[in-house]
Parts: C-alpha cells; sequence; structure tokens
C-alpha cells in the first residue's frame, strides 16, 4: 500500500508574524520557513506505517513555489521515499479547494491506500483540505486523529473531539488528518538529510493534472487583530476579590 | 438570500454552537433554515424550530445518520442544498469535520471561523493563529461559512416557531462506521460555552497539584481549563486544552493560574470579558492582556481566593 503525505511550506511557527502597513497581507520576507508542524506528525505517521511492514512506500506532496523543494527534503529526511513537487506560480494564491483537487488528480494517478495530511496549516487556519480531499475523490474521512491502526483493509482511528474522543472504521482507500497528539515526529539526522538528498523528487504544473489553481476567495485587506490593553496589578488576593465583585461585576 | 444552518445535535437536544450559526446566518440576510440530520431526532427538530430567528426546519431521520458522520451527514447536505446561497455551521470539531466535504461538492470555496459577517459575500477570519485578522470576498454562487461561536451572541433558544418539515433520507455512503465513544465525564460546564474558566498552566508543577484549582472553579461553578505546556506535561486531559490548537474560549472571566502566555494560548482566550492572571514572574505575557493581575506565588493565592468566594 502506498501512502500519499502532502506537506505545505509555512511560517515556522516560533516566529510572531507582522501585518504589512498597507494591509494587503503578512511580511513574509525574509521569515524562517518551515514544514506545516500537523504535516510533520503527518510524515512521522507514514513512516512509522511503513516501518511497521503496513506501507510500501511513502510520497510526499508538496503544492506550491520552488521553494517547497526544501519541505520535501525535509519530508524525506524523515523518510518519504520520493516526492512530488506541484509548480505552482507566487503569484497564484494558492487556496484549500485548489489543493485538493491538485492532491486528488495525484491520488487518481498514484491510487494511494492512504492520504495522511496534517488537520490545518497554522498559516491560513483553514482546515479543509483533507475534508475537500475525501470528498472529491469519494474516500472516507477521519479527521483529527490522535491513533491510526491499519488492518484488513480498514483503518481504526480515534479521533479528538469536542469533549471526548470518538473511534471510527473506515474503508481503504481513505483520508486521514493528524491532531497534535497523534505521534511525536522524529528529529531529522545529518545521514538522513544527506540521503534525502539523493531520493526522486519529481516536479508537474498545474496543468498537468488538469487542473485550474485560480483562487475563489478575494483578500481584501489584513489587519492587526485588536489590541487588549493590560489592566491593573492588585496588591493581594482581597483585592483582587474586591474588583472582581464592585469594578468588573462578574462574581 | 437564503441561508442554511447545519444543527450539531445529540438527537435530543441542540447543541449551543448552532445558536451562535444561526445569529451569524440572520446577518447573511435572507430567511434561516436549520438542518437536523440525524437518528430518532424529532426532539431535536422541535428544539431547532424553537430557537429565535429560524423560519423552516428540515428533519432528516435514518438510522445511518445517528452518529452524524462527515460522509452522510454531507450527502444530506448536498441533498437539500439547492436554492440556498449560504450554508453554515459552527466551528466545532463537528462543523469543521462536514462542512468542507460539503464545499468541495459544490465546488466552491470555504471561508472558516468567521468572526464577521461584512456583508452577504464579505467576511473576517483570522489567521496566524489570531495575529492578523482577514477580510475575504467570496466569488462563489453559495457561500460555505464555519462560524466561530464565541464571535457572536447566541440566538434565543426559544421563541421561535418554525415549521418542521420531513425531508427524505440521502443513502448512505457506507464507507464509514462508528465505533465507539469516550466522553469526559464533568459535573463542571463545557469548556467552550462556560460563563466563567478557570485554567492552569506549567506553573502548576504537576497533575497532583492542578488539582489544587478544583475548589476554586467549584466555588465560581467554573469550567476548567489548560495551557498547552500544561497539556503536554501531563498535568490535565487533552480536551482542557485552551488555545490556538485546542478550544477557543471567551467566558465572562477567566482566571489563568501558573499560564505564562504564550501566543497560541492568547489566541484561545483573549477575547475574555474579564482576564485575571496569577504568576510569580511579574514580566509573563499574560500580565500584558490581564485586566487584574496578582503577582505572587500561586500555592497561597489560589486557596486564599477559594476562600474568599
Amino acid at each position: 500500500m502506498k501512502i500519499l503525505v502532502p506537506v505545505k511550506r509555512v511560517v515556522d511557527y516560533n516566529v510572531k508574524v507582522r501585518v504589512k502597513s498597507d494591509g494587503t497581507g503578512v511580511d513574509i520576507a525574509n521569515v524562517k520557513m518551515s514544514m506545516n508542524p500537523f504535516d510533520e506528525i503527518a510524515v512521522e505517521e507514514a513512516v512509522r506505517l511503513k516501518e511497521k511492514g503496513v506501507a510500501t512506500e511513502v510520497i510526499a506532496v508538496s503544492c506550491g513555489i520552488t521553494a517547497c523543494q526544501e519541505t520535501l527534503r525535509t519530508a524525506m529526511a524523515i523518510g518519504a521515499d520520493r516526492a512530488i513537487l506541484v509548480e505552482v506560480d507566487a503569484s497564484v494564491e494558492l487556496q484549500p479547494l485548489a489543493v485538493a483537487k491538485l492532491l486528488a488528480a495525484l491520488v487518481a494517478k498514484e491510487q494511494p491506500g492512504l492520504v495522511i495530511l496534517g488537520k490545518q496549516a497554522i498559516d491560513d487556519d483553514a482546515n479543509q483540505t483533507g475534508q475537500m480531499l475525501a470528498a472529491l475523490t469519494g474516500r472516507p474521512q477521519a479527521t483529527f486523529a490522535s491513533k491510526v491502526e491499519v488492518a484488513d483493509g480498514r483503518a481504526r482511528v480515534t479521533r479528538e473531539v469536542d469533549g471526548g474522543l470518538e473511534t471510527l472504521s473506515i474503508a481503504l482507500p481513505a483520508i486521514v488528518t493528524t491532531d497534535l497528539r497523534l505521534n511525536e515526529p522524529r528529529y531529522v539526522t545529518l545521514p538522513n538529510i544527506m540521503k534525502a538528498k539523493k531520493k526522486t523528487l519529481e516536479t508537474v504544473k498545474p496543468a498537468d493534472l488538469g487542473v485550474d489553481p485560480a483562487p475563489r476567495l478575494k483578500t481584501l485587506k489584513v489587519q492587526e487583530p485588536a489590541s487588549r490593553k493590560a489592566g491593573i496589578k492588585v496588591p493581594d488576593v482581597a483585592a483582587l476579590v474586591d474588583k472582581l465583585k464592585n469594578e468588573a461585576k462578574v462574581i | 438570500m437564503a441561508a442554511l444552518v447545519i444543527a450539531e445535535h445529540d438527537n435530543h437536544a441542540i447543541r449551543g454552537g448552532t445558536l451562535n450559526a444561526v445569529t451569524a446566518a440572520l446577518k447573511c440576510g435572507g430567511d434561516v433554515t436549520v438542518l437536523v440530520a440525524g437518528s430518532g431526532c424529532a426532539d431535536a427538530g422541535k428544539a431547532a424550530a424553537a430557537i429565535a430567528g429560524v423560519a423552516k426546519v428540515l428533519v432528516a431521520d435514518a438510522p445511518h445518520l445517528a452518529e452524524q458522520l462527515a460522509e452522510a451527514v454531507a450527502e444530506q447536505v448536498i441533498a437539500v442544498a439547492a436554492g440556498y446561497t449560504h450554508v453554515l455551521a459552527p466551528a466545532t470539531a463537528f462543523g469543521k469535520n462536514v462542512l468542507p466535504r460539503v464545499a468541495a461538492r459544490l465546488d466552491v470555496a470555504q471561508v472558516s471561523d468567521i468572526t464577521s459577517v461584512e456583508s452577504p459575500d464579505t467576511f473576517q477570519r483570522p489567521i496566524y493563529a489570531g495575529n492578523a485578522i482577514a477580510t475575504v470576498q467570496s466569488t462563489d454562487a453559495v457561500k460555505v461559512l464555519t462560524v466561530r461561536t464565541t464571535a457572536f451572541d447566541p440566538a434565543a433558544a426559544s421563541g421561535g416557531s418554525a415549521a418542521i418539515e420531513s425531508v427524505a433520507a440521502a443513502a448512505d455512503p457506507g464507507t464509514a462506521s462508528f465505533v465507539g465513544r469516550e466522553v469526559a465525564k464533568s459535573e463542571r460546564p463545557e469548556l467552550a460555552g462556560a460563563k466563567i474558566v478557570v485554567s492552569g498552566g506549567r506553573g502548576m508543577g504537576s497533575a497532583e497539584n492542578f488539582k489544587l484549582l478544583e475548589p476554586l472553579a467549584d466555588k465560581l461553578g467554573a469550567a476548567m481549563g489548560a495551557s498547552r505546556a500544561a497539556v503536554d506535561a501531563g498535568y490535565a486531559p487533552n480536551d482542557w486544552q485552551v488555545g490556538q490548537t485546542g478550544k477557543i474560549v471567551a467566558p465572562q472571566l477567566y482566571v489563568a493560574i501558573g499560564i505564562s502566555g504564550a501566543i497560541q494560548h492568547l489566541a484561545g482566550m483573549k477575547d475574555s470579558k474579564v482576564i485575571v492572571a496569577i504568576n510569580k514572574d511579574a514580566e509573563a505575557p499574560i500580565f500584558g492582556v490581564a485586566d487584574y493581575g496578582l503577582v505572587g506565588d500561586l500555592f497561597q493565592a489560589v486557596p486564599e481566593l477559594a476562600g474568599k468566594l
């Protein structure tokens, strides 16, 4: 069974982004870029399934500019066997529906038994691509996974839902999206980084896949969120109780 | 203009987030219809019909809809979606799971986690963990929206008298089956909708010490929450996590104890009405958003606070 793992290049999670003064977006020039953390968990899970003998091949995919090759090399350093870059011009703002269509075309070509994606990207916070891919390919989905077991042509997936956990059994081929608790991705080692450089990285264009990646949503402006002012410091618990009762009137 | 709200329910009662989604739907203009897809869900249908502002309720009742799996609910939404300009659901685990499937089937974009309806086609939503707010316009014929529940007041759960209409259940896709559910049992209010939340961070020091917060939460009738650091350290269960990757809360009162205030945590609670922080480090970022800060030893301050309430 092949596993396809889409990975996204995003602003590193430790970077505090700044909104551009002209309101057109956030400033990502000269900012550290990394693999979306949820996608790293997805790659790790796929590689573990291969190590367990469940999967035979792990294919990493990224949609975006040429620099996404770095993200794919990282995925291969974790253990993906080969990679596909769907190269999209920087002038095209890729949105989840377009990415899901590009991935659906690759799914048709590669026929993976599982596609494992991060539940959301930490830049646009959309949380859509996996579910959209599942709909477009007519496959079942298990989102927000904290545990994945594959046996007898099905995946048994524990999902993080509001107020607890839910377990589903889905028929393969299927789509799974990862939550934080699924695993802790390994550190990539230098020898594995060197090995990753020798692995195959194929580049295709959206037109090769018959997909128009044009965006459907127009971003009119991007602003700083309303800031919250710091209040006061109280000297002791008695003063705190007094403020909450008589000033804020919340207790 | 006509909006369809996908109800989140347990076949008997409507879950809270649905009420906030109805408010957002009303702001889009036009009549609001609520779809209740479930099994033995007549009570949930009646509850939906009582929501103020709802014009019509569609009830699809079939055994395969009992657990409201994404595949089955999405098919049901597609079956009734013709004629609606807006399809909405709360941005909860339920709505996030189902709605992108609907959007993809309709070949339209989804706008996730909207915090404001600027006009019928223009919405605001947070990006980068709430560090920026984007205003986006949808060019699609149908707007598919998930609604950040804390950004919209809930519609009144009673006072409405919408017509209830049964609709044929869509075919069961049959590719996914429900195995089980582990619901965390608690006497306390649900975190996402609680009026008061008491949260602990890494400063609690241990799972044992975390219990120190219980008497305070009991006194306040509060839900309990935790920072990601506290959850990762094993002090508190995962579903208590408040923050960008956990629950987004906006209670009347948020009490942050031993929480430094990482960006990811602030993203989950900074819309609370009143924030109280207790931390021994006077420089902790949490004091930058707190209305009332108390610099001191939480192990003394928390029992004293519980005692004085």
